[in-house]
């Protein structure tokens, strides 16, 4: 029987216990890793390349062939570092999968850091998630102390320590060379590449950067077989993923499904836009993709089709507003965030996000006019491209694509001398709200 | 505040515990940061000059890194760092209200401490929880489904002591210091109490279920 649903890292996650190593084990979980180390480490990055595992942080880099590019043989200790900054607006699925189910991502990574030949492996996790931490850092704990982290993992001679490393609030450190730097101790900010992290990484070492949806997803392949994996999803975006639908949905949440899903079908199990509003745009993959509509429901959210329409699966974060919500205001708030978040390293990103954000608050405020517009796409298409990093390439974004299906939108904002939105409406307590009630 | 003799020997274990972590020592320092945080609230002059001296950095290096992070503060914050999420979905799924209304009940303005020194308000960017909007934080705990009325609330349990719990966290609440101590890698015993899923987070695990699509059981495997 066909499903559309796939919940295979979410199918525990209503238990209580879920996060225990003794859940987990009840589950099968860390049998992938006894038949992983019986393995030789280079079998397993050919089997990760074959099940078509593509990274679940965004890029979708296939993560095979980034475990293939460490050189081995070399005299150099190898790093596996673990991106667990999610941070991108729309972006909520890493930060439950680690609450609910630590231990998948551990297993994973146990049988990564084998497969290329690490000792050691961080988990740059964000700060600003106090239990998510507090759940890690037990997980380890519980791993180390059934021998499944620290000397000789399960009697295999193979030796593994994993630190758990808090952030502390800054978005670029999402971007793996920054995350390096911040993980070495310095401001957060983008390296220059090449070299790339498999060459010369964490302390110019050869380094993994992985998400975690990437990582947790390795034990099933492992467990499972490449071939099982890849006979989900699309010709190129194999396997499942988690889709995270948020905003004027009427059951907003994480829903675990194989890649080239539709939003049409995403929507019909989750109760459709809230009741008595109509879908007006959304992200596929959080604010750095630019926005869709109504015209893109059956759109396969694969990376492939994502880009073929304009935009990017990102990290399948999908935020979803309604006839209610103002694009111009929505647009500001992202841009608002780029200048703020924009590591001052590069002059397209730093000038540009200041300037782009003047004049999309003259233009929210209807002070701006047609030839402001034009202008913001100039200074635009002079940041894409141009700047250090993708955060630069962010910010055209959300500007471009809303100017393509909503110029009237800010037209409209100038005719009427301000937003012509009533931002009440929008809310979630809004009295026209569609019977979701808040949650307490 | 001087870190005083006392509570720098108090750190003194600690910081050697963190830096012992790493292969090479300056790893250590945004733990550390967190660690000075934790003792004094925020990260002062001394707590600075402190994590330059473990590290052998210059004061002006640390000065570098502490000030790019938006979690360390540079002024004391009250006993309840309360974020409310103004990123995009959030402002407009009600944070914009919250933290409008927020501002004037509690009087105070953004970054701004109430004069008890019980809660500091700050407006937050995206915090991982999308599906919850809109989201507040107190010392990093996710309160979810906001609205100005529970809002309010949940600032009163705070002043008065009243005992705030998260919607999906730790049973309790720890202060802003005490969160700081976890964050710089000493968790406290919270782990296995709170909550592991909220209804959002168990939203497509209940129609899979509904629906019968469920995983494949495991095959056996010969261990």
């Amino acid at each position: 029987m066909s499903t559309l649903l796939t919940p295979e890292l979410s199918a525990r996650w209503d238990e209580p216990d879920s996060f225990t190593l003794a859940a987990y084990r009840r589950a099968g979980g860390y049998r992938a890793l006894r038949r992983a180390l019986a393995m030789e480490p280079d079998q397993l990055v050919q089997m990760t390349k074959e099940s078509g595992l593509r990274g679940r942080g965004g890029a979708g880099f296939p993560t095979g062939l980034k475990w293939g590019f460490i050189p081995q043989g070399d005299d150099k200790p190898h790093y596996l570092v673990v991106n667990a900054d999610e941070s991108e607006p729309g972006a909520c699925k890493d930060m439950p999968t680690l609450l609910a189910n630590p231990h998948a991502l551990i297993e994973g990574i146990i049988i990564a850091c084998y497969a290329i030949r690490a000792q050691q492996a961080f988990i740059y996790v964000r700060g600003e998630v106090l239990h998510v931490i507090r759940r890690l850092h037990h997980a380890v704990a519980e791993a180390y102390d059934a021998g499944l982290l620290g000397s000789s993992v399960l009697g295999s001679g193979f030796s593994l320590d994993v630190i758990v490393h808090a952030g502390a609030g800054a978005y670029i450190c999402g971007e793996e060379t920054a995350l390096l730097d911040s993980l070495e101790g310095y401001r957060g900010q983008p390296r220059l590449k090449p070299p790339f992290p498999a060459i010369a990484g964490l302390y110019a070492s050869p380094t993994v950067v992985n998400n975690v949806e990437s990582m947790a997803s390795i034990p099933y392949i492992i467990s499972r077989g490449a071939a099982d994996f890849a006979s989900f999803g699309t010709e190129k975006s194999k396997g499942f993923g988690i889709y995270s639908l948020s905003g004027h949905v009427t059951t907003p949440g994480q829903y675990e499904a194989p890649l080239g899903t539709t939003l049409r079908e995403l929507l019909e199990l989750a109760g459709g836009i809230r009741a008595g509003h109509r879908l007006k745009f959304w992200t596929p993959g959080g604010s750095s993709s630019p926005l869709f509509t109504d015209q893109h429901l059956d759109v396969p959210l694969d990376f492939e089709s994502v880009a073929a329409a304009g935009s990017m699966l990102g990290t399948r974060s999908i935020q979803l507003f309604d006839e209610t919500t103002c694009v111009v205001r929505v647009v500001l708030r992202w841009i608002e965030f780029y200048r703020h978040e924009s590591c001052g390293k590069c002059t397209p990103c730093r000038e540009g996000s200041y300037w782009v954000e003047q004049l999309m608050q003259s233009l929210e405020r209807g002070e701006g006019s047609d030839a402001d517009l034009d202008k913001l796409l100039d200074i635009c298409s002079n940041i894409t491209g141009r700047a250090f990093c993708a955060l630069g390439d962010s910010i055209e974004a959300p500007i471009k694509s809303s100017i393509k299906y909503f110029r009237d939108e800010y037209i409209e904002h100038q005719k009427n001398g301000g937003c012509p939105f009533d931002p009440a409406a929008a809310t979630l307590f809004a009295a026209s709200a569609g019977g979701r009630e808040p949650a307490r | 505040m001087a870190l005083s003799q006392q509570v720098r020997a108090a750190l003194d274990p600690d910081a050697a515990l963190i830096i012992a972590r790493y292969p090479k020592a300056r790893s250590a320092l945004l733990p550390l940061l967190h660690l000075v945080q934790s003792a004094e609230g925020y990260v002062s002059e001394d707590g600075i000059a402190y994590c330059a001296e473990r590290l052998s950095l210059s004061e002006a290096e640390v000065t570098a890194v502490a000030s790019f992070y938006t979690m360390y503060k540079r002024r004391p914050v009250g006993q309840y760092h309360v974020g409310v999420c103004t990123n995009a979905l959030c402002a407009v799924m009600g944070g914009d209200a919250i933290f409008a209304d927020l501002r004037e009940y509690l009087g105070v303005g953004n970054d701004e401490t109430t004069a008890d020194g019980k809660v500091t308000l700050e407006h937050l960017e995206c915090n991982a929880a999308c599906d919850y909007a809109p989201v507040m934080m107190v010392n990093w705990e996710f309160f979810d489904n906001m609205t100005p009325q529970s809002a309010r609330e949940l600032v009163d349990k705070l002043r008065s002591g009243g005992g705030a719990v998260p919607t999906r966290g730790a049973p309790r609440l720890c202060s802003w210091k005490q969160a700081a101590r976890i964050l710089a890698g000493f968790p406290d015993d919270q782990a296995t109490g709170g909550h592991t899923a909220g209804p959002a987070t168990l939203a497509g695990l209940k129609v899979a279920r509904e629906q019968g699509w469920q995983p494949d059981a495991p095959a056996e495997d010969h261990e």
